[in-house]
């Protein structure tokens, strides 16, 4: 045991300057964070952004795919889910290193496994969304002549916009809390500047609050875009 | 087609060592085979323990707040505020401010636990049929009966949905425990230096294993608790 | 209403002409094992004219009307519209000229109701400020201000502007050919009845073809130029014109189905105007009594009808109110009004309802036209049973 506490001590990095009595007494530092501000919004924090931004969107690409054959073939749908579900189900550390053999360590064997985690929740929600658009409106929307794709593009899916957009919120906040294990597949982001320096005060309570604040604004914004592309549905009844 | 081959036998090698010991890469101590396998009780039992507390705290407090219908607001958002947290910083910020050890780890994970149970157990509460609760009231149930008798098992299908959720999570986080000087099978895939990339490989397919082998038991014992009239209706 | 092959209406835009429509053996089959939905069913639909298939559930009368922009393949048979069979025609590009209203409407949430009514000239790539004035006009055709209606949402309109939308949504593009399924079937009673007679107005100015379904028996009399009666299995029972269906039933599924009250519901058929009305002595203020008093001996009304200069009937005069030397300015007892245009069975349901045996007939100018009683509505209804009676059963 103590062993791997030594091992992790191994990787303490310099802490740098700045208030040394602070510092040394491991509190919590304000003028320390200031002078080490970019340990945390710089490099780090659009690794971070990168990896959430790629996995997300690679999923969403992926879930959107998977959602459209399983509506041509609705047998394929079960099946879909079950995988997907499975997929989520795999620890992403240990999917980090499962993946290693094949992709080695780097930033893609991170956004696979994250991809991989968000297929489920995004997969679920684009079928649900699709499946609760009214059945009178596909009717009346293929009665007056438009084609299978025209319905889908025109009616289907932008009746599907908010549960489409509850996914995607759920998996990007999902998804930048993950980002914080990359590192273990050596592809940076917030959590190496955690894992640097894991008793150091300053350092867990402001790296862990960038990862936080990154979250919820990925969420407002997301909620934000999910606001202004739906306005019928805050139209009530006069 | 090489690396495929090449991949899967460093696989193969991950498996033997799950079941022979060797010396670790730093020399000494034996690693792989029956040590690894502690690693896996550890590992289970830190998640038991977590999980055990978690329930103890979030079902009851889910079950009054569905009951009452008070904090909605707060139970249905607690599972939201949890899922921006990444279990690192949480974990970190335990060792930084607490420090390590066993408890420490636990609590950690207890509170990674608790809001996916709360939020489903409040909405679990929440879904059930107010006519149905008004008819028991009407038969003169008392509410602690109400609560008991028909809230609760109308409840426990979304329940055990958020216990699945969590122990998930907890299997998957308890790989950190090493870094706030807990055991668990977070040895190996931390402690690179000892057990070099079999040893790694090996404990991920262990966490792997548990936590897809957690979730498929828990979604049997759901199937198992729904009321079987619940299923009827679900099925037709 | 032109029965000919080709109606040339007058309209607020260039309406295309009305195409015929034409059932030959039209039939479909789902299930082989079982009886046909709809089963080798022939009729022809003139140009201009609203045809109401009705029945009752599992007479095949929405998956007939599904037929013909083929949301429902034929199984075999053909439907022909102006002469070409739709069979030869792409799907998506057939529906594009076939207006389609349905029982829950179906408007699109996410699109204003500008949007919903513009879908179908968009998809036939009319100009922008084409579809901006067409849906304008229709706006103003379905009676909806456009200015505070253009840019609302489904949500935000009552159940009966959702219908007219809807219908403006079916007929923007001017299609020759209207399918209604149950339009109206979905609203209270009294919207309902207000929605059928503004669409019978807006027919008579676009004098579309019109599929209409419906399984109410009253509101098929009603909106039907002919009424094709569907039973069980997709078989047609008769197709005839509202009134030769109430006089002369095919058969005995038929007269049920019509409904015992047949008699009654030929009221709602026939306009006050074509009754034989009574004459009430109009007197105006004023004028000598004397003569009125001659005139109220010789009426089939016991009272008098006191009118403006304009010929509008005011109050009634009782005997005794003409006592005098000249007619009294009023007031007179209040009367009811009943428009010509209204039918026998509007008339007589609002002369029970205010509980009064008079009803004054006045014309569109509101001049006095005459006098109908529940007696005269009484002979009318003897008058029927006997032709009822008299008539073959085919």
């Amino acid at each position: 045991m103590t062993a791997i506490l030594a091992q992790a001590e191994g990787f303490f990095r310099d802490r740098g300057t700045g208030d040394g009595s602070c510092v040394e007494r491991n509190g919590f530092c304000p003028s320390w964070i200031a002078d080490n501000l970019d340990r945390y919004v710089g490099r780090p924090l659009l690794e971070h952004v990168e990896l959430v931004v790629v996995s997300v969107t690679a999923g969403f690409a992926i879930a959107f795919a998977l959602a459209l054959l399983a509506r041509r073939r609705r047998w394929l749908a079960a099946p879909i889910g079950q995988v997907t579900a499975v997929l989520y189900t795999i620890p992403s550390i240990a999917a980090f290193f499962l993946l290693l053999p094949f992709t080695g360590r780097g930033f893609l064997t991170a956004v696979i496994a994250l991809t991989a985690y968000t297929l489920v929740i995004l997969f679920r929600n684009i079928m649900t969304g699709l499946d609760n658009v009214p059945a009178e409106a596909r009717d009346a929307g293929l009665g007056m002549g438009l084609t299978p794709r025209q319905l889908l593009w025109r009616v289907e899916l932008p009746l599907a916009v908010p549960e489409i957009m509850a996914g995607l919120r759920i998996a990007t906040t999902t998804t930048v809390g993950l980002a914080t294990l990359a590192f273990f597949a050596g592809a940076g982001g917030l959590g190496e500047t955690i894992y640097a320096d894991l008793r150091f005060k300053s350092n867990v309570v402001m790296a862990g609050g960038v990862a936080v604040l990154l979250a919820v604004l990925a969420d407002a914004l997301l909620l934000g875009i999910q606001r202004l592309s739906t306005p019928w549905t805050r139209a009530v009844a006069r | 087609m090489s690396l495929p081959l090449a991949a899967l036998g460093e696989f193969g090698d991950a498996v033997q060592f799950l079941f022979q010991s060797r010396e670790s890469q730093a020399g000494g101590a034996e690693v792989g085979g029956a040590q690894i396998w502690g690693l896996v009780l550890d590992h289970l039992r830190l998640s038991a323990v977590a999980l055990l507390a978690a329930i103890a705290v979030a079902v009851p407090a889910g079950l009054v707040l569905g009951h009452t219908g008070r904090f909605g607001f707060l139970a249905i958002n607690l599972s939201n505020v949890g899922r921006a947290v990444p279990t690192l910083a949480l974990v970190a910020f335990l060792v930084a401010f607490l420090g390590v050890g066993f408890w420490n780890v636990t609590f950690a994970l207890v509170l990674l636990a608790i809001p996916p149970i709360l939020t489903n157990t409040y909405t679990g509460v929440r879904q059930v049929d107010p006519e149905m609760v008004d008819a028991a009231r009407g038969q003169g149930m008392t509410g602690a009966q109400v609560l008991g008798r028909v809230e609760l098992p109308l409840a426990l299908p979304l329940l055990t949905d958020g216990v699945r959720i969590s122990t998930v999570n907890v299997i998957a986080t308890a790989t950190l425990a090493p870094l706030a000087g807990a055991s668990s099978l977070g040895d190996p895939i931390v402690s690179f230096g000892v057990y070099g990339d079999t040893g790694r490989l090996a404990g991920s397919l262990l966490v792997a294993a548990l936590a897809i082998g957690a979730d498929a038991g828990i979604a049997a014992l759901r199937r198992a608790l729904t009321p079987r009239g619940l299923r009827l209706t679900a099925s037709t | 209403m032109t029965a000919s092959a080709t109606a040339h209406p007058e309209g607020p835009s260039a309406f295309p002409q009305a195409a015929a429509l034409s059932f030959r053996e039209a039939t479909k089959v789902y299930d082989p094992a079982a009886e046909p939905a709809v089963d080798r069913l022939s009729l022809e639909v003139p140009a201009g004219e609203i045809c109401v298939l009705v029945g009752p559930s599992g007479s095949g009368k929405t998956t007939a009307m599904r037929l013909v922009n083929r949301m429902i393949e034929l199984t075999s048979g053909d439907i022909l519209l102006d002469g070409v069979s739709v069979r030869e025609r792409e799907p998506a590009e057939l529906r594009r000229h076939i207006g389609y209203a349905i029982q829950q409407i179906g408007l699109f949430p996410h699109r204003t109701v500008a949007e919903n009514i513009a879908t179908v000239p968009r998809l036939l790539g009319w100009p922008e400020d084409r579809i901006r004035a067409r849906v304008e006009e229709l706006l103003a055709i379905i009676d909806l201000d456009p200015e505070e209606m253009r840019h609302r949402y489904p949500a935000q309109l009552s159940g009966g502007q959702r219908q007219r939308v809807g219908v403006a949504r079916a007929i923007a593009a001017d299609p020759p050919l209207l399918l209604m399924d149950e339009p109206f079937g979905a609203i209270d009673p009294i919207t309902r009845e207000r929605l059928q007679n503004e669409f019978l107005r807006l027919q008579r100015e676009i004098r579309k073809t019109v599929v209409f379904v419906t399984h109410d028996i009253d509101e098929a009399i009603k909106m039907g130029d002919r009424i094709a009666v569907l039973r069980a299995g997709g078989v047609l029972a008769q197709y005839a014109p509202p009134e030769q269906l109430l006089l002369a039933p095919a058969d005995d599924f038929v007269a049920d189905f019509v409904g015992a009250d047949r008699g009654l519901k030929r009221l709602a058929l026939e306009r006050v105007r074509d009754v034989r009305l009574w004459h009430a002595p109009a007197v105006r203020a004023g004028a000598p009594a004397a003569a009125a008093r001659d005139e109220l001996e010789r009426a089939e009304v016991g009272y008098a009808l006191l009118v403006d200069d304009a010929g509008r009937p005011r109050g009634w005069l009782a005997p005794a109110d003409l006592g005098g030397d000249a007619v009294p300015a009023g007031p007179g007892s209040p009367v009811l009004l009943i428009d010509r245009a209204d039918t026998v069975r509007d008339a007589l349901s609002r002369l029970l309802q205010e509980e009064v045996a008079y009803g004054v007939v006045v014309d569109d100018d509101g001049v006095l036209d005459g006098v109908l009683s529940i007696e005269l509505i009484e002979d009318f209804l003897r008058a029927e049973g006997r032709r009822a009676a008299e008539a073959p059963v085919r």
